[in-house]
């Protein structure tokens, strides 16, 4: 049954969507619908999928390098560096004691030292891939829990390069030589230590050189042929480069890949990127938790319930107790260290990969690897349900859930204004915002210009605006205005379109630039139309008349006058355009008669000398008639 | 039951202590139309036939203001000068205005002593209000001392809210038209015994 990849392909996906929106319907993260929805497919329930699922998860582990990549778009580099701190303290001492305490805890049940200590080192490791994508989901990030959360991963995926490394030293060198010519053999290996140490650093620094001087200028000269498949090709094949650099000198591919990303987070590529990478790592996410979920061998369960139960219970009830303890030492409050505590308690993906390792160098017999992969796995199950009673049940009662309400920051900060377009007519908008401390996120699609603003201290984004999952990664979700300055009307239509139909709650502020245009723009029923050559015309006119003898007050008033006037018959006329929808071809002679008829209507309105304020005249001539 | 038309002026409301504090109690209370002038009219182009229909749908005009340089600020003396104009307001036809109250609420910066014959500014308040006074009789109609809050570049936060607690209890006494005064004996309305028992 499960012969051809079309077939394998239908039966991940339909799981996928299957379970996934029936967990979303019910409140659960994503992450337990993969994972359920991966049981379900995997050989011991419904049998789609057999024992390739291993395969498929060393493939889908490379959804974990981009979502590092990711993250490290978010992260700038001066902000990385503030927090070695807590990737260092943090990460230190919960990988530290969690070894230790864990290798008692196996020694106890009875394994062999070295088996210990094998599984004291996979347990210490957490999942990047299901607390990452949870805490992303739920946007909390940049909670002080987030970043501790991600600190300690972070550290995790440095220290287990020295654990891979560890491993082998366990094992009796005449051994050694015989399996460990396998998989894990890289480039390095048969160089000095010194060397080794050294070929990474170089490779590291290669990251930031080639980010710098490499990567921007090439995605510049992609953006510039304006082929949108190219950017996606460009975006896929630096991840790629990243992470085969990285295994050739024998370093995580995810940790090259976050580099990669904190180095690229200046750049005005940022959020094209983003929205570019965001549906492969989502869904390569989604089949590597599948693949976990199907790899949970239910005859090893079967077989001895008991002592599989037991390291589950006893491992997590570890992890979170070290968790808790760390989140103490670093003074986290309650909330934040209960949501830490069950977020990373489960055992992570590195332990695949030690394990298999560790087996291979014959430290691990059979059973005692099935075991330790069953644990692993169900932890990963097992964790997303204790952190939903967590947040279900145990937070709500403590009171402890931060809420969201904090004090009206200065107006400034308190709403979101995305400016599109930053040609002569947008730029202006940002100056003068920014003169009110309005710092607007920018988006347009000039790489040129991009770069120039960026080095004027301007937070400008290159993309194309019309596309909704550039619109999302810029944040208009929670923006509260978004500004259509781009010159090309049509794109300006395309885009108002697009906003007022998903996001109707935001709200628009549209440049037309004729009539026409804004005819258009009234007709979709668009509150704020900007014209942007009424006011300069009617101020050219107005200075001309000034110049003949006409007092400059007076012209002021009937600047604002006209305006009126001119905005009333735009949505009058707009009414009429409506109903016969225009050939193009007669458009030039139809802006004609249109011309002809606003001429017409201003005869009919005549010289205006309705401005009676300040006229004595008009007194006098009263006065003058009441007497006779 | 009277309606109280409120016109507030004030070119930088934002910054304002004392008026932030009073426009709290009065912006949306029943009864109460509140207008922000300089909020409406950045531009002092005033639209004039909407301002002649809320004035004639209220009957009580509460002309609320800073006092600056002894008058009222810039916008609201156009929207006097724009608004009542000959025709409507006075003259021969002019008595859309009939029998209406004018009440001005004022803030100034220094205190009661400082507007009499001995103090810095030599005058009392109603001297320098007489423009409005007269203003008000033109248009025939009926002129109520003004309710004043005066010394704020002195006063407490504290007494400022005892002021618009005085201010909420005087509109409240005006819907009701509980509110009679004598202009000759009666300087302010703050003092009139409906309001200090």
């Amino acid at each position: 049954m499960t012969g051809s990849i079309l077939f394998e392909a239908i039966v991940f996906l339909l799981g996928a969507i299957i379970c996934v929106s029936i967990a979303k319907r019910i409140g659960l993260s994503s992450v337990l619908g993969y994972l359920i929805a991966g049981v379900l497919i995997g050989p011991y329930v419904l049998g789609f999928i057999g024992n390739e699922g291993e395969d498929i998860l060393h493939f889908a582990e490379f959804g974990v390098v981009m979502m590092l990549f990711l993250i490290g778009l978010e992260i700038e580099p001066k902000n990385f560096w503030k927090m070695r701190k807590t990737i260092m303290g943090m990460g230190g001492i919960q990988v530290a004691s969690t070894m230790l305490l864990s290798y008692f805890l196996f020694v106890l049940f009875g394994f062999d030292w070295k088996v210990a200590l094998t599984f004291s080192m996979a347990v210490a490791l957490s999942s990047t891939a299901i607390a990452l994508q949870t805490i992303k989901e739920k946007g909390l990030l940049n909670t002080t829990f987030g970043t501790s959360s991600f600190s300690i991963l972070l550290f995790q995926d440095i220290i287990v390069i020295f654990m891979l490394g560890a491993l082998p030293l366990l094992v009796n060198t005449d051994k050694t030589q015989t399996e460990n010519s396998g998989e894990h053999a890289n480039l390095l290996q048969n160089l000095p230590l010194g060397l080794q140490t050294l070929a990474i650093l170089v490779s590291v620094a290669a990251i930031v050189v080639a980010g710098r001087f490499l990567i921007v200028p090439l995605l510049r000269k992609v953006a510039k042929t304006g082929v949108r498949e190219l950017l996606i090709a460009a975006a896929l094949l630096i991840v790629f480069s990243i992470s085969f650099l990285m295994e050739l000198v024998g370093l995580s591919p995810a940790l090259g890949a976050f580099l990669g990303g904190v180095v690229l987070s200046n750049s005005e590529f940022k959020h094209e990127l983003e929205s570019t990478l965001e549906p492969f790592k989502n869904l390569l996410l989604g089949l590597f938790f599948m693949a976990v979920g199907a790899s949970i061998n239910f005859i090893v369960i079967a077989k001895s319930p008991l002592t599989v139960g037991g390291i589950l219970v006893a491992v997590i009830l570890l992890k979170g107790l070290v968790l808790f303890v760390t989140g103490s030492l670093f003074k986290l409050r309650l909330n934040q260290k209960l949501l830490l505590t069950f977020s990373l308690a489960q055992v992570g993906e590195f332990a695949f990969v030690l394990l298999s390792f560790a087996f291979s160098l014959n430290i691990l017999e059979q059973e005692q690897l099935d075991i330790m992969l069953v644990v692993t796995a169900l932890t990963m199950t097992v964790t997303p349900i204790i952190g939903m009673i967590n947040e279900r049940v145990l937070l709500p009662r403590l009171g402890t859930k931060e809420s969201i309400k904090r004090p009206m920051d200065h107006i400034a900060k308190s709403q979101k204004v995305i400016l599109v377009g930053f040609g002569h007519f947008g730029s202006t908008i940002g100056r003068f915002l920014r003169t009110h401390g309005v710092e607007a996120t920018i988006l347009d699609h000039d790489s040129n210009r991009v770069d120039f603003l960026r080095k004027m201290g301007f937070e400008v984004y290159y993309g194309d605006a019309t596309r909704t999952d550039l619109l999302e990664s810029a944040g208009i979700t929670e923006a509260n205005i978004l500004i259509c300055a781009m010159d090309n009307p049509e794109v300006v239509k395309q885009l108002a379109k697009t906003v007022k139909n998903k996001y109707p709650q935001v709200k628009l502020m549209v440049r037309a630039r004729d009539r026409y245009a804004a005819y258009e723009f009234l007709n979709m029923e668009i509150d704020h139309i900007y014209r942007e050559s009424l006011e300069t015309s009617l101020k050219l006119a107005s200075e001309v008349l000034s110049q003949m003898g006409f007092r400059k007050y007076t012209l002021q008033r009937q600047i604002q006058n006209f305006i009126k006037y001119d905005e009333d018959s735009l949505k009058r006329l707009a009414k009429e355009k409506k109903i016969g929808d225009e050939n193009y071809i007669f458009k030039a002679r139809k802006e004609l008669e249109h011309q002809e008829k606003l001429l017409e209507q201003d005869f009919k309105r005549g010289i205006v000398e309705f401005d009676t304020h300040w006229d004595g005249e008009q007194i006098r001539a009263a006065l003058e008639n009441s007497k006779i | 039951m009277k309606n109280i038309l409120v016109l507030f002026s004030h070119p930088k409301f934002e910054k304002s202590r004392a008026n932030a504090i009073l426009v709290d109690k009065v912006k949306n209370r029943k009864g109460v139309t509140f207008h922000d002038l300089y909020e409406c009219y950045p531009d002092f182009n005033i639209d004039v036939d909407a301002e002649r229909t809320l004035m004639e749908a209220h009957d009580i005009i509460i002309f609320h203001y800073p006092f600056y340089w002894y008058s009222c600020p810039p916008l609201m003396k156009q929207w006097i000068d724009m608004v009542l104009e000959f025709g409507w307001a006075y003259g021969p036809s002019g008595n859309a205005l009939l029998d209406k109250k004018w009440i001005n609420v004022i803030t100034t910066g220094g205190s009661k002593a400082m507007y009499c014959e001995n103090g810095t500014n030599c005058y009392a308040i109603n001297d320098f209000l007489r423009p409005f006074q007269q203003t008000a009789n033109l248009c025939g109609m009926g002129y109520l001392p003004p309710f004043a809050v005066m010394g704020t570049h002195k006063i407490e936060d504290e007494t400022l809210h005892a002021y618009a607690d005085q201010y909420d209890k005087l509109l409240d006494l005006l819907i009701q038209d509980l509110v009679v005064v004598d202009i000759g004996s009666t300087s302010f309305l703050n003092d009139i015994a409906q309001l200090n028992t």
